[in-house]
């Protein structure tokens, strides 16, 4: 009888602690989706509030298969992402071996590799437009030389300017993709190891036949952040092309930013973030869904 | 013989791993300390005349004081009610007996997983109706909603590591959950706390997206925001862009020096199965 009274008197107080938290998040999170769920529905601009007549029904989204530019986004958006996250993971695992097999200058090898994360994205934005300068940038000296010809406009080309943007994101993600990847390392058994140097493994077989298999949960899981992060590429876009040349780095979540904010078109903004939020949706569903259990069933 | 030849490919590996990742830094605080003329140079001059002519500029012409005092402001703010928030939230997923705690740390990271753009019209509707754009709760509001999956998720992780026996021995001697919660868990948490306060202070200083759409006045700019938006007359101000950068990573390079280890253990909470 007074256990029960205890155990109910835990889940007030449990209910208590999560009151703040959840408020945060129902008023900042999860009340703006659904408003801009219905904000799709409504032909609007950003400075005036809804009135009747505005509602279209699925006008907007009908609008935005027949948008030529929204369709180009779409797909430079997945080519973002897959050219990005391939990468990110590749090296992320590479950064990985180097980060758990250091052992003399560790403290100072692993703050170096974590710069790139640290750094504000606006910031590597800036350095990499400025490496990417078309006349005195550092990535035109490493291939041409002082042969300033032959050098190139990387931002003003619509293929290199999509390059050199997937460059800059590789560049600072995979050392982000590194560290969940070494969690990973670190917690495969040596002793599997030792087995395998007994049988007389080499250590690519090793790393082939023991590393990668046990790590599989573990790329799925930095492959889901990186994935789910690659989709909202922003900072990048707006400072080193603002979507240019011509739509060539138009981002869905630049293109939503833009109709919304800049143009002021706020249905059919919202539309298209709608749309952006099904997908990552969609995308995390299968993510863990492959991933079963093990993100959260440890400690909970 | 192979093994020396193992042993040359993963140093070669490293030295490439470091290179990449730091040379581009490297290079811009190098441009912050050349003259104008160094800049454009052809072969590039590595190593700078240590000219302060560019910070003296960012600090006359544009005013970095003030987006440094705005960004410390908004990330400071951020930093501390996220894990005053967080650790209850924590404490209440980690330690007591709740119905449904996989759903509510599934919705939690589902949070953390929307599109900025999703929420940023509704959450500009919300700070316009209530007269805060151009406030500093204007952003700290949306900040703290941003990070609290990122910390309750490191806490929640970190309070559950605790041995159990602790807690149950004090409620036994009749310690109430809160004195537990403040006299036992709170300082036996400290590494925890410091964690996720580093991470959220560094995802808070970095943040762009949500400051460029609440803080329009000049006046309330926070770095990132001044450092995206600095106009040159004429020309791109390359100099003072880098000089404001580095200002900026500074900060952030001396929290990955003295702490990677906690960073690393940190953003490693919850993504594997120990």
């Amino acid at each position: 009888m007074k256990g029960s009274v205890l155990i109910k008197k835990e889940k007030t107080f449990a209910f208590f602690l999560l009151l703040p938290a959840f408020l945060f998040l129902a008023i900042f999170s999860i009340y703006p989706i659904l408003y801009s769920f219905f904000l799709s529905f409504f032909k609007l601009s950003l400075w005036k509030n809804i009135s009747v007549g505005a509602f279209v029904g699925f006008a907007n989204y009908t609008a935005l298969l027949r948008d030529k530019i929204a369709l180009h986004s779409f797909l430079i958006t997945f080519a973002f992402v897959i050219i990005t996250t391939f990468f990110e993971i590749l090296f992320g695992i590479v950064i990985a071996l180097v980060m758990h097999n250091t052992f003399k200058w560790r403290g100072f090898i692993r703050a170096a590799i974590l710069i790139p994360w640290a750094i504000p994205t606006v910031v590597s934005s800036q350095m990499w437009r400025f490496i990417f300068n078309d006349q005195y940038g550092f990535a035109n000296f490493l291939l041409f030389g002082a042969h300033t010809d032959s050098y190139k406009a990387w931002l003003a080309n619509p293929t290199l300017a999509f390059f050199s943007i997937a460059a800059a994101d590789i560049w600072k993600s995979s050392s982000f993709a590194a560290l969940i990847i070494l969690a990973g390392l670190q917690i495969i058994p040596e002793d599997l190891y030792e087995a395998a140097k007994i049988d007389g493994a080499s250590r690519w077989y090793q790393f082939i036949k023991i590393t990668l298999p046990l790590l599989k949960p573990t790329i799925l899981v930095a492959l889901l952040f990186r994935t789910i992060d690659a989709f909202r590429v922003f900072d990048l876009v707006f400072v080193m092309t603002q979507g240019g040349p011509g739509d060539a780095t138009n981002v869905l979540q630049f293109y939503g930013y833009k109709k919304i904010f800049a143009e002021g078109f706020v249905g059919y903004g919202s539309t298209i973030s709608v749309i952006i939020f099904l997908i990552i949706f969609c995308l995390s569903l299968l993510y863990i869904r492959m991933l079963g259990k093990t993100l959260m069933e440890k400690r909970l | 013989m192979k093994n020396i030849s193992y042993k040359l490919t993963f140093l070669l590996t490293t030295a490439v791993v470091v290179l990449v990742s730091i040379f581009p830094f490297l290079w811009f605080v190098s441009t912050s300390f050349k003259r104008e003329i160094e800049i454009s140079s052809i072969p590039p001059i590595f190593i700078p005349s240590f000219n302060m002519q560019f910070y003296q500029s960012t600090i006359s012409n544009y005013d970095i004081f003030l987006y440094i005092k705005n960004s410390l402001l908004v990330a400071g703010c951020t930093t501390i009610i996220t894990i005053f928030i967080s650790s209850l939230a924590g404490y209440a997923l980690a330690c007591l007996k709740l119905k449904g705690k996989r759903l509510i740390m599934g919705i939690i990271l589902a949070s953390s997983m929307f599109p900025q753009i999703s929420i940023a019209g509704p959450i500009w509707r919300i700070l316009d109706f209530f007269g805060w754009l151009n406030c500093y709760q204007g952003l700290i509001l949306p900040y703290v909603t941003l990070t609290l999956p990122l910390g309750i998720w490191i806490l929640a992780s970190f309070f559950d590591k605790l041995p159990k026996e602790i807690e149950e021995a004090a409620m036994i001697d009749g310690c109430s959950h809160i004195q537990v919660l403040l006299k036992i868990i709170a300082p036996l948490s400290l590494p925890g706390i410091f964690t996720a306060s580093i991470l959220v202070f560094i995802y808070a200083w970095n943040e762009f997206f949500f400051a460029l759409l609440v803080m329009t006045e000049e006046k309330y700019r926070t770095l990132p925001v001044g450092i995206a938006l600095f106009q040159g007359q004429y020309t791109m101000p390359w100099g003072e862009i880098a000089a404001a950068s580095t200002i900026a990573t500074i900060p952030l390079v001396i929290l990955v020096m003295f702490f990677q280890k906690q960073i690393v253990s940190g953003l490693s909470a919850g993504a594997v199965k120990e």
